[in-house]
């Protein structure tokens, strides 16, 4: 099994939606390439006691999405990754990330500080239609 | 078997997706009462829940679920208004009555038996018995089949009983609270025991059960019964995107609930905590205003608090 999927009871999110975010952070992350097969869902099923309908449900989410591809008898399969810029972009903007970290902490910033910071910025962004 | 089990949505380990088909009725009542001597135990009970559902059936005691689910198995019949399963009257014949399990809240074992005699007992009773599946599922669990029943733990003695409700090939398996004195690591084993069944056989599900946290992610339709009456019947994704809690100011809180339907309402001095029932598109315009998702168990004790509050998004039933 290339991942395993978990679950946060506390997230306050639906559960095939925790399942959905989970494959496509794993895409984002590369850790999911084309080609990998996901669980099973009765694999899914068995390590997480939950309802098969869910894990069906996240699957076909992705599926409509046009991540993954069900091949009948075969299993559910990555048909893309996700993410965009180029490895170059990343590495540029994570370093300048690092750089803003790191002068809030110097301006005396916690995590909790720099995470509304963030959000907040995310979201006047989102308004003026930036992103 | 039977017509119905040809509806999938989904193909139990080959990963193959099948949209989810017009699935057939599983489980509709019209009107349901029952009364014992002169209590009504159920009042007017009326809903209907597609086929390949797990069904968790949740309200306080005394709210009919044990009656509800009698009904359903046909062991006992109603005082007024009719029960369906799979569009068939329920016990009027022996054909619908095979389609259905039931599991009791004291587990229907004999302690003397060891788990092979139970699953000969099975096997006599029920002509749709799959043997191979049962002893399967008993090997992947570790329970010896040479064992005497009563030797064994609560939580294995569940496991046989799911076992044998499980290996008749039911399409609707109706468990009154099997849960019940089970410990935690138990009542996940049975759980998910009870999950792979559904993911492996495509069976309908119905459980009743006192504590909510145990069926969230087992359970995909939610029915509240409360004196009596339903309360909620609705798939539980659609409940739990349908229902916020929105937490702003107090003064303004008056405004807010005007514009929806209101389940829980809790006021400080400055700031308002609202339970509230949004549609897809409501939204807060005022920033001082934050909407947050809620748990299966937030939303269930909101309503159980407030028996006067409905939420049954299902348009009314047509009685053919």
């Amino acid at each position: 099994m290339v991942i395993k999927l978990r679950l946060d009871p506390s997230s306050g999110v639906a559960t095939y939606l925790q399942l959905v975010h989970q494959v496509k952070h794993a895409l984002r992350l590369g850790v999911l390439m084309p080609g990998d097969r996901l669980p099973t869902i009765k694999e899914v099923v068995n390590d997480l006691a939950i309802n098969p309908n869910t894990v069906a449900k996240a699957y076909r989410e992705l599926e409509h999405e046009g991540f993954v591809v069900g091949r009948p008898g075969l299993g559910t399969f990555v048909r893309r990754s996700l993410g965009s810029g180029s490895t170059a972009d990343h590495t540029r903007l994570r370093r300048d990330l690092a750089r803003w970290v790191h002068d809030c902490r110097e301006a005396g910033l916690d995590i909790g500080d720099m995470e509304a910071l963030f959000a907040t910025v995310l979201a006047d962004s989102a308004q003026e239609g930036i992103a | 078997m039977t017509a119905d089990r040809t509806v999938r949505m989904f193909d139990g380990g080959s990963g193959e997706l099948t949209a989810p088909a017009q699935s057939p009725t599983a489980l509709e009542a019209v009107r349901l009462a029952k009364r014992y001597r002169g209590t009504w135990a159920l009042r007017d009970c009326t809903l209907s829940v597609p086929a390949g559902r797990v069904i968790a059936l949740v309200g306080p005691n005394g709210a009919g679920k044990s009656t509800f689910l009698h009904l359903v198995a046909g062991l006992i019949t109603p005082t007024r208004g009719s029960v369906r399963v799979f569009g068939e009257p329920v016990g009027q014949r022996a054909q619908a009555l095979a389609r259905v399990a039931f599991l009791a809240q004291d587990k229907p074992l004999y302690d003397g038996f060891t788990v092979a005699e139970m699953l000969r007992f099975g096997h006599h009773l029920n002509p749709g018995w799959d043997d191979a599946l049962a002893r399967q599922r008993l090997a992947e669990l570790d329970i010896p089949l040479n064992r005497k029943v009563g030797k064994l733990s609560g939580g294995q003695q569940a496991q046989v009983a799911l076992t044998i409700a499980v290996a008749k090939r039911p399409d609707l398996l109706v468990m009154d609270e099997p849960l019940a004195n089970l410990d935690p690591v138990a009542r996940h084993d049975v759980m998910r025991s009870l999950m792979v069944a559904v993911a492996e056989t495509q069976l309908t599900v119905v459980l009743s059960s006192h504590v909510v946290s145990d069926l969230t992610n087992a359970c995909d339709w939610l029915v509240v019964l409360n004196r009596g009456q339903v309360q909620i019947s609705g798939e539980v994704d659609e409940l739990l995107a349908t229902h916020r809690m929105l937490s702003g100011p107090s003064e303004l809180a008056d405004g807010v609930a005007a514009r929806m339907q209101v389940i829980s309402d809790s006021r400080g001095e400055r700031q308002a905590d609202l339970l509230a029932r949004t549609g897809p598109g409501t939204p807060l315009h005022d920033p001082r205003w934050t909407a947050s998702g809620v748990s299966l168990e937030e939303l269930v004790l909101a309503y159980l608090r407030r028996p006067d509050t409905t939420s049954l998004p299902r348009p009314a039933l047509t009685i053919s």
